[in-house]
């Protein structure tokens, strides 16, 4: 910055290094873990470089699944969370695109009332009406099903007032430039806003999918059978309170598969996952 | 907030706004408002008879201590996690903020737990302070020291919050790097030309500067504790022992299961309610004050 003498070069290297090492550390030793045979992980006994069963126990996780509690293989859990993220991120883009450009873009009596109608939800997260919520999900038939597992998850304050701001700084010419071309608001959305906002639905959809596949509590709410479940809430089930039996290198396994797509989103998408997750906060 | 050109059309922004407020009146409204309805009734364990009891559930809550035990545990794991969360993402954030080689692969590497599920966090880390097979926990025994976070409630809350802490600093490292990268060089600069150390070149400039983020982050790390660390607790202790890691969301839900005590949930439901409502008004008004500054 403005020293550049001795000691003081060093200490960022050191203290970042020190921070990476820690924050990594638990992820390493989960795969370490995961490598090696069931009794020496329960044992106490592993020792702190990877063992020879990768391949054994990755194929027994996704194929086989674990045998203690679930039975299912953790690939049908993975294509559960898989389907079940995708659909949140591009449902909440979806829906909240079209509220944000009607809100924008039109003027009709309770404009308004719908906008904050949308906006209040934000303090109504799933965690404060839990059963409620639950029991209506249950009337409309929607347990072990994709559906309930996504559309009450599917409303976006945030991502609406996210495209709603993005809206607003696109200027009023072309608006009036397409009108003058003789386009309607449909032909306008899809010519004009929808290939503008290209970055910031990619941003977006990264964090989405994110809190997609990282849902708990509704998950655990609306499945009730095994081959719904989704990868974040098999893994909790392979844990067995009685710890003799439970599984560690499957869990572990486990554990590895179910951070693996998130975390690589985050990695190879660095930068629509930083203006994602700073600009939704405003 | 509204465009000069706009279009005409009757139905049109009705039906684009359908989807949303479909999902909104079914899934949050409905909902919310049935919680605060069930609030003022008592069912009996098999949901035949219902009386309306006005705020008896209310006051039977105010009147238990295991309930402000619950407020007590919420509280000192938010300070806990926040504090720790904050003060070592800043610690990282200034070191990477600093003209070095190679800022961009460290900040991939500092930033990636965001993306790992609070459950998952809570198995990573529970499988290094299991009692009999962590790697950690046999570190800590064989330094002497006693562990058990299975039987001990500190143990249980230390660990939990160790979890919750590694989770979130990612995100506030973040928010704290592109805090400290809006400080204009030349602020710190004239500083340093007027011979200010480095040390009170960050309490007097820096941070002072920063504060806006601090505060924005602080009400964030509050909600995050509150209700995403849900997952860890119920991967990690389910609340145990003996209630020694239930935040206020691990009680709505632990007490409401299986048809439990659901009016007794359903008030503490409106009581969180109160709180995020309040939590995000302040929110609000710290981001305004972001803005202006």
């Amino acid at each position: 910055m403005v020293e550049h003498r001795g000691l003081s070069r060093v200490i960022p290297y050191f203290v970042l290094t020190l921070g990476v090492a820690i924050i990594a550390f638990p992820v390493y030793l989960c795969f370490v873990g995961s490598t090696h045979p069931q009794h020496i992980v329960s044992n106490g006994q592993m020792p702190l470089t990877p063992g020879p069963l990768f391949f054994e126990t990755y194929y027994k996780t996704l194929f086989i699944g674990s045998s203690g509690s679930t039975r299912e293989p953790v690939s049908t859990m993975l294509i559960n969370s898989f389907i079940m993220a995708s659909i949140i991120a591009v449902g909440k883009i979806a829906i909240s695109i079209i509220s944000a450009f009607s809100v924008v873009y039109f003027k009709f009596p309770f404009r308004m009332a719908a906008f904050w109608l949308i906006f209040i939800t934000l303090m109504l997260p799933v965690e404060v009406r839990i059963y409620p919520t639950y029991k209506i999900a249950a009337d409309l038939n929607l347990l072990d099903s994709y559906a309930g597992l996504t559309i009450p998850l599917i409303a976006s304050a945030t991502a609406t007032l996210f495209f709603r701001q993005f809206f607003l700084t696109i200027p009023d010419e072309l608006v009036e430039a397409s009108k003058l071309d003789g386009a309607g608001p449909l032909r306008f959305f899809w010519d004009t806003v929808l290939p503008l906002s290209r970055t910031n639905i990619a941003a977006l959809f990264v964090i989405l999918f994110i809190y997609g596949w990282n849902q708990y509590l509704w998950p655990i709410l609306i499945t009730t059978r095994d081959d719904m479940q989704t990868i974040v809430i098999g893994i909790k089930k392979m844990i067995v309170t009685a710890d003799a039996l439970t599984e560690w290198n499957v869990v572990l396994a486990t554990a590895m598969l179910a951070m693996l797509p998130p975390v690589t989103v985050v990695v190879l998408m660095q930068r629509w996952f930083v203006k994602g997750l700073v600009e939704t906060e405003k | 907030m509204q465009k000069r050109a706009i279009f005409g059309g009757t139905s049109l922004p009705y039906l684009l706004l359908l989807p949303q407020l479909f999902v909104v009146a079914v899934f949050f409204y409905w909902p919310a408002s049935q919680a605060v309805w069930q609030s003022f009734l008592l069912q009996d364990a098999f949901g035949l008879n219902t009386s309306f009891i006005w705020f008896e559930n209310y006051s039977e809550l105010f009147a238990d201590a295991g309930y402000y035990r619950t407020m007590m545990t919420t509280g000192v794991f938010a300070v806990l996690v926040a504090g720790l969360s904050l003060s070592l993402a800043l610690l990282l954030a200034v070191q990477a903020d600093k003209s070095i080689r190679g800022a961009g692969v460290y900040k991939t590497l500092l930033i990636w737990p965001y993306a790992v599920a609070p459950a998952v966090a809570g198995v990573l880390w529970i499988f290094m302070f299991q009692p009999s097979l962590g790697v950690v926990a046999q570190g800590i025994r064989a330094m002497g020291w006693s562990w058990n976070p299975l039987l001990n409630g500190n143990d249980a809350l230390t660990l939990v919050v160790l979890a919750s802490t590694w989770k979130q600093i990612s995100y506030n490292f973040l928010f704290f790097l592109a805090g400290l990268q809006s400080i204009p060089r030349a602020v710190i600069e004239a500083a340093a030309i007027d011979g200010a150390s480095p040390t009170r070149r960050f309490w007097t400039i820096i941070l002072p500067l920063l504060s806006p983020t601090v505060f924005f982050l602080i009400v964030v790390n509050i909600v995050y504790v509150f209700f995403d660390t849900f997952g860890i607790i119920d991967a990690m202790t389910q609340g145990g022992p003996s209630k020694a890691t239930e935040t206020l969301v691990y009680k709505v839900f632990f007490d409401g299961r299986l048809g439990g005590n659901l009016g007794s949930s359903a008030a503490q439901s409106v009581i969180l309610m109160i709180m995020v409502v309040g939590l995000t008004a302040v929110q609000f008004r710290f981001i305004e004050r972001r803005v202006a500054y």
